[in-house]
This record gives C-alpha cells, structure tokens and sequence, in this order.
C-alpha cells in the first residue's frame, strides 16, 4: 500500500503544478503593463518632414482630445501592410491620427511615401535620430500608442494595427476614455 | 504548389502517425503478429512524409516565395543563404516542423536498427512516440500551419530578426532540439516498459544511447548557445538564468540524472522505478523547453493573449503527455521490482545520491522559472526572478554534489567503504586546497567562491584522473603494462572519466569567468589609452562600412602587454537594414589564460569619440573547452562495443556486471 502511494507523488505535483498554470494562464492577459501605459507622453518637439507641411509634432499637440500616435518609417515593410488600415480608419473618422516618422534615412523620403501611399495623419514629426522613439520606448516600427485627452498613454500596440485589434481592443477602450472625459 | 505539396505531406503524415500510434499497440496486446509488424512501415513513411513537408518549406524559403505568411515574416530577399535556411526554423511555426521531422527521424531509426528488440516492446515503443507526433501535428495543422498562404503577397519579407542572423544561432536550434527530441525515445522506451510491466537490463541497455546521443547534443547546444550570448550580446556575460536557458539546462539536469540511472537499472537491476520516472520527467522538460523556447506562450503572458488558441492548446497537450504518462506511471509503476540490493555507501548509492541531486536541482531551476507565472495566479502581482535566487539555491547544491563526484567512481557496488577512497585522492584533496587558498591570496578582494570553485574544478580534474590511473595501476604494474591496460578499457569508461574530466575544466572556466571579470567602460577618443589586467588598450578611430544587408561601425584598439603588441581588436556596431535593429559585435582575442573583449558603444561628441566598454574574462575559454570533453567523451562512450551488439539475456548481463 505504502509503495503505491510513492508513485503517485509525480502525479500529484504535477496536477497541483497544472492548477496553478491553468489559472496563471486565464489572468487578463491586457493588464500587461507597459512601462509607459498609464504615464503622461514624454516631452518631445518635433520637426515637420520635408515636402509636407510645416506643423512637426510635440508632446504638447496631445493635450484635447483623444489620439493614437502611429510610429511609421518609408523603410519598413509591415508599415506598408498597415498602411491601408490607417488610411480606413482615417476615413471612418473615427480618431485622431498623428505620425512619427521614424529613423528616414532620405529626408525626402518619408512625404514621398505618403504621397504615394496615402496620408492617414494629422500631424506628422519628422524623428531620424531616434529621440521620440527611444523616449517611447520603441522596440520596432509599426508601433502605435493610444493616448488620452490629458496626454496619457493608455495602451501600446506592437506591430501593425489592424481592423481585429482595433474592433476588440482600441475601439471599446477610445469609446470608454471619452465617456470617462465627457462625464 | 510547394506550399500545398508540403501542407499535404504533413496532414498525411498526420494520419500516418495515427495509424502507426495504435494499430502496433493493439497487435501487441492481443498478439497479431501482422498488426505488429505495422509500426515499422508507417514509421519510416512517416518519417518520409514530414521529410517532404519540411524541404518543401525550406525551398519557399530559397526561393523567398513571399505568398506564404511564414516567408514573409522572416525572410527577406536581402538575407544570405544560410540565414535564409536558419530562418525556416528561425521561428514558432518551422521550428515546431523541424520538431516533428527529428521525432520521426528518431522513430524511424528504431524501425530500421531496432532489429534486435522484441518484437512487442519496439512496436509498443513507435506507437507511444507516434503519439508524440499526433499532439504535435494536430497542434501544427490547426494553430500553426507554416504554409499558411498570404493574399496579396508583399514586395518583400520582413527579415529575420538580426540577432538571430548568426551562425553560432543557427545552429543552436537544431542542436538543442536534437537533444530535447532524442530524450522522447528514452519517453517512449519508459512508456512502453510501463505497459509491458518489466524494465530489465536488455531495456536499459537499449535505453542509454539514446539518451547518452540526447545528451552530447543537448550539452552542445545548451554550449553554443552560451558561447553566441558571450560574444554577440556584447556585455561580456555567458549565462543569464533567463526562461530560454533555464529550458533547455532543466531537461540537461533531468537527463543526465537519468544516463547514471539507466547504468544502475542495467547493471544492478535496481532503481527501475526511479529510472523510468527520470525518463518521464526529463521529456516532460524538454516539452516544456520546446514551448518556453520557441513560442513565448510560458515565458510572456501576452504572447498568449495575443493567440489564446495556441496557449490552450500547448496546455492541454502538456497535460495529457505528462499527466497521462505519471498516471501510468503511479498504475503500473509499483509492477517495477528490483532485485539488486546496495547499503547506502556503494556505488549505487553515489548514484543515487547524484539524481537526488541532479532532480533537485532540476525542481529548483524549474521553480525559479515558474514563480513569476505561479505568483500571478495567486494575484501575487509581476516579479522577476533573477541570477540571484538561482545562484543561491543552485550553488550550494553543485557543491557536495562536486565533492562527491569524485569520490563515486571509486566505490564498489553493493556495498563499499569510503576511507580507501580517500586515500587514493589525497593527493588531488591536496592540490586543490592548495590551489583555493593561492586563489584567495592572489584575489582577496573578489568573491570567495571562486576559489572555492576553482578548487572544486582542480579537485574534480585530479579526481578524475586519478581514478583513470588506479584503473590501469599506473606505478603498480610495470609501465608497459598500465599503458597496454588503457588501451584495454571499455569506452563507456572512458567516456565517464572524459564527462566528469570536461565538467571539471568547464567548472574552472566558470570559477574564472565568474569570479574575476575585469571590466571599464568609458569615453575614449582615438588615442586614447585604458589599461585592463595589464594590457593597454588604444582606441585608433571607428570607420564606417557596410555589409550584404547591414551597415556596420568598426572600432578598432590596438592591445599592447608591457610595450609588445598583442594584437588588434575591432569591435562593430551593425545596423541592419530592414529593421533597422542594432547589434554589437564583440571583439574578441582568446588565449588560455582570458578573453580581451572590446565592444564600441555609441558615439559621443563630434571628436570621432565613442563610448567603449572593455573586458579581461580570466579563463573563460576552459568553459567551452570543458564542454566539448563533455561531449566527445558521451561520443566515445556511444561507440562502446556493449550497444552495438545486441542486448544480452538476463543470466548474460549478471555475467557482465561480474567483469566490470
């Protein structure tokens, strides 16, 4: 009897090791924290691109109203893949786009792009050096950021946004935030 | 077309593995000698099929075929050919492929050399690892498909990420792989004794190569991989106890508890139970690292969120295997008796004394590598666990552990008596007491446990060496005759005296490595000169250039040593083109006695300055030196007469354990 009992040990540590997994693994995966996520942008100032406008894009620009601030580059190829969701999206008008053109090579590069492609944005800051990127955190490009009325950062998208992401995750959460403002 | 070809080949390798999984293990029960001999063909075929399906990806691949989702997102036309063959397993999807391609591989090889098995117990042992492959095929067909097609495909692919572009990585994968894969057979070999009810000597005998082979490509991945972190994260660092390594350094633990298990289960028809739990538990590892390695789901919550179907999955699968296999194991386990009978002092009792250990070990990393997980289910909130924690639990272990290790090899089975043992290592006791404290004086101001484990390394080296001696009575016997008996020693000896000879030097080079790192880092414009461990480090100037698809800063140092010129140094900072990702390329001359290591940083001011970090890693080099011993004495061992030929009957391996 004794002897059966050792081995079943294995068994029971495993299934205790299962029950926590199972329960680890349900935990709301969206409360990842981002170490910006809930933290106001960082400063930035930056210069309009060339051959578009003369506006460039700061830190302060945020302040108002709700926005996602899209890390784009004429260089990047899944940029180029999200780009005809951006251009929906601005159609749709459903929010606020502002782009950061990330580490252009080509100063001209970047507003030839857009021309070509279509031009989602409202503001557009030209980044060659990294600064706002690095000051975001930016780990690769696309990557998009929806920011609040107070200029909070809210939520960190990594990759190209898409109609999915967008429908289950930052539509409800822009829907939420401008309740939340308007109350 | 090749997409689909290969998409077709694996759903019917799919159905091949189904077939193979259950129609052996039915004839095996109900003895129908042709359902049995099913599992051969279906093996091999199996094996065929899941070959196509991967040369089928790795020809899009070539081709940069960019309509298949895979290629485009880690491909990219620029890339050098041999990085776009590492990038088809560069990935969760192909890297699960190339998975299933080594589990048949293995299978099919029991097929075809198994001929001397029994009958029952080789079909018993190719269904359960037929089994293997259902879960994974089902898991590759439903949620990872690596020929999934894209429309419209894009111009081009995304590249591979560049710290993969290497060739030290793109050779670990497959590597380690080959290790984790090769422990399903001692898995499926467990399994199959389990349902029989018998582990004799013939099983053990047929389960060690396997594992021993599992073994040396384990340790020589789990190396290369240390050695690719060493030189291309560019901080100098070897071993950072981060989720991926603990992955495959938990089954290398588990595993080579289970090689000194399998030599007590065959020679002294004892610890079968004990044996066979290793061999579940070791596979169980290696699932567990194949998850944790390639597809984030354990180590980053939100890769799960992003795919929750592949992470369910991955569970459930998990549970099954492993669950599945300990709940045959607590039914049939206690069928397991052995005979052999051994007072704790003996060598057996060593032995046993190593897996206790070795297991312990294993449970701590693996606890290590789960808290944070385990913490988050109870709403403990994120934490990390880091190098401290596994250095202060894994290290007092290692110690008795390698204090022991070379007493074991002298103790007789059954039963024995420590003091003539220690006779013999006085001299090693000596020599090593004597190396710590010259350790200590020389670096009082480092860690004390350097010398400590400098002194373990030289104690287990002598120890090793002096067990070789007394085995062929060198000054005993005439010299003549020692050295004929040397040639005389059965290899599976030797390959024990060159494991525990390599882990020795590996742990001296750690003890070097670890303990007494000399680094600085600066500011340094050309001209400028820094002095490390009695070298003079120059900074001549960085030059821009480029490379086939990346743009690279080469900083060049010349090192002088009292006024004579060492040798030049140029450390680059490559900027791949497509991600526009960094990384660095460290610098690195190696002689015995350290590493000079530089690497350039970014620069700083317009005067051509850079900021540069330099290093003196005393040693460092004995590590990997200390691993490929490891691996060419399990290599030496693998070529033993005694596997070669067939397993003998039981009266026939008491015969042996006489002569040994």
């Amino acid at each position: 009897m004794n002897r059966r009992v050792f081995f079943l040990i294995p068994l029971v540590v495993f299934l205790i090791l299962t029950g926590y997994f199972a329960v680890g693994l349900t935990k709301d995966p969206k409360r990842l924290p981002s170490m910006l996520e809930g933290k106001p942008v960082p400063d930035f100032d930056l210069k309009p691109i060339k051959g578009r406008d003369n506006k460039g894009f700061a830190s302060t620009d945020l302040k108002g109203s709700v926005a996602l601030v899209n890390i784009f580059g004429s260089w990047c190829v899944a940029c180029r893949a999200e780009h005809p969701f951006l251009m929906d999206l601005k159609e749709s008008g459903a929010v606020t786009i502002h782009g950061i053109d990330w580490r252009e090579e080509d100063p001209d590069a970047g507003a030839a792009w857009l021309k070509k492609h279509g031009d989602p944005y409202a503001l557009v800051g030209d980044d060659p050096k990294s600064r706002a990127a690095i000051a975001f955190g930016v780990t690769g490009a696309p990557e998009t950021f929806l920011v609040d009325a107070k200029g909070v950062i809210r939520h960190k998208i990594v990759g190209p946004l898409d109609k999915k992401i967008w429908e289950n995750t930052v539509k409800p959460m822009i829907e939420r935030l401008r309740k939340v403002g308007a109350s | 077309m090749t997409a689909e070809l290969g998409h077709f080949a694996l759903i019917l390798a799919l159905f091949m593995s189904i077939l193979q999984s259950t129609v052996p293990l039915v004839g095996a029960q109900r003895r129908h000698c042709s359902w049995i001999a099913l599992a051969q063909p279906t093996a091999i075929l199996q094996f065929l099929l899941v070959a196509l399906a991967f040369g089928c990806l790795v020809h899009v691949y070539l081709i940069s075929d960019f309509s298949v989702v895979n290629v485009v997102s880690n491909s990219h036309t620029d890339k050098p050919l041999i990085y776009k063959i590492s990038g088809v397993w560069g990935n969760h999807e192909g890297s699960l492929l190339l998975w299933v391609l080594i589990l048949s591989m293995f299978g099919a090889a029991v097929a075809v050399f198994g001929g001397n098995l029994p009958p029952t117990l080789k079909a018993r042992v190719l269904a359960v690892q037929a089994m293997v492959a259902v879960g994974f095929y089902l898991f590759m067909l439903f949620t990872s498909n690596p020929f999934e097609r894209i429309f419209p495909p894009p111009l081009n692919g995304q590249g591979l990420n560049p710290l993969l572009q290497d060739p030290g990585l793109a050779f670990h994968p497959p590597m380690l792989y080959l290790g984790y894969v090769g422990f399903s057979m001692a898995f499926s070999f467990a399994i199959a004794a389990l349902i029989e009810g018998r582990v004799d000597a013939a099983w053990a005998r047929w389960v060690r190569p396997w594992t021993l082979a599992a073994w040396c490509f384990l340790t020589a991945g789990i190396a290369l991989g240390s050695w690719w972190a060493y030189y291309e994260l560019g901080w100098g660092g070897w071993w950072f106890w981060d989720p991926v390594e603990n992955a495959s350094f938990m089954p290398w633990l588990a595993g080579t508890a289970l090689l000194h298990s399998a030599t007590v289960a065959e020679k002294r028809d004892t610890l079968k139970g004990w044996t066979v739990l290793l061999a579940i538990i070791t596979f169980s590892l290696s699932l567990l690292g194949t998850f944790l390695v390639r597809s984030g789901v354990l180590t980053s919550v939100h890769a799960f969120a992003t795919d929750p179907t592949r992470g369910v999955f991955i569970l459930v699968l998990l549970i099954i295997v492993i669950g599945g296999s300990l709940a045959l194991y607590a039914w049939r386990g206690p069928q397991l008796t052995s005979t052999g009978l051994f007072q704790p002092v003996s060598r057996e009792g060593a032995l046993l004394f190593n897996n206790l250990v070795m297991t312990t070990a294993a449970a701590a990393v693996l606890l290590g590598t789960l808290y944070p997980l385990l913490l988050d289910a109870l709403g403990g909130g994120k934490v990390s666990v880091g190098a401290p924690f596994f250095n202060a639990v894994f290290i007092p272990l290692m110690i008795p552990m390698i204090v022991a290790m070379a007493i074991g090899p002298f103790l007789h089975w059954k039963r024995s008596d420590v003091t003539p043992a220690l006779l013999r290592l006085r001299l090693a006791f000596g020599a090593a007491l004597l190396t710590g404290l010259l350790a200590f004086i020389a670096h009082q101001d480092g860690p004390v446990l350097g010398a400590i484990a400098l002194a373990l390394g030289v104690w287990l080296a002598l120890g090793a060496v002096t067990e070789l001696a007394s085995r062929i009575r060198l000054f005993q016997i005439p010299l003549g005759d020692a050295l004929r008996r040397v040639t005389r020693l059965p290899r599976a000896s030797w390959g024990m005296t060159l494991g525990h000879l390599g882990l020795a030097v590996s742990i001296i080079g750690m003890a070097g490595a670890g303990a007494w790192t000399v680094e600085s880092i600066q500011v340094m414009k050309p001209g400028d000169r820094v002095m490390i461990s009695g070298y003079e480090f120059t900074f001549d100037g960085a030059k821009d250039s480029t490379g086939p698809n990346y743009s690279v800063v080469a900083g060049n140092f010349t090192v002088r040593r009292n006024g004579e010129h060492v040798t030049n140094l140029a450390a680059e900072k490559r900027i791949y083109a497509v991600s526009k990702q960094p990384t660095t390329e460290a610098a690195i001359h190696t002689t015995l006695a350290g590493d000079l290591y530089a690497v350039i940083g970014d620069p700083e001011g317009a005067n051509g300055a850079y900021v540069t970090r330099l290093y003196f890693n005393p040693l460092v080099v004995w590590m990997w030196i200390g691993t490929l011993i490891m691996v060419f004495g399990g290599a030496i061992s693998l070529t033993d007469r005694r596997h070669r030929v067939g397993a003998p009957k039981r009266s026939r391996a008491d015969a042996a354990v006489q002569g040994a």
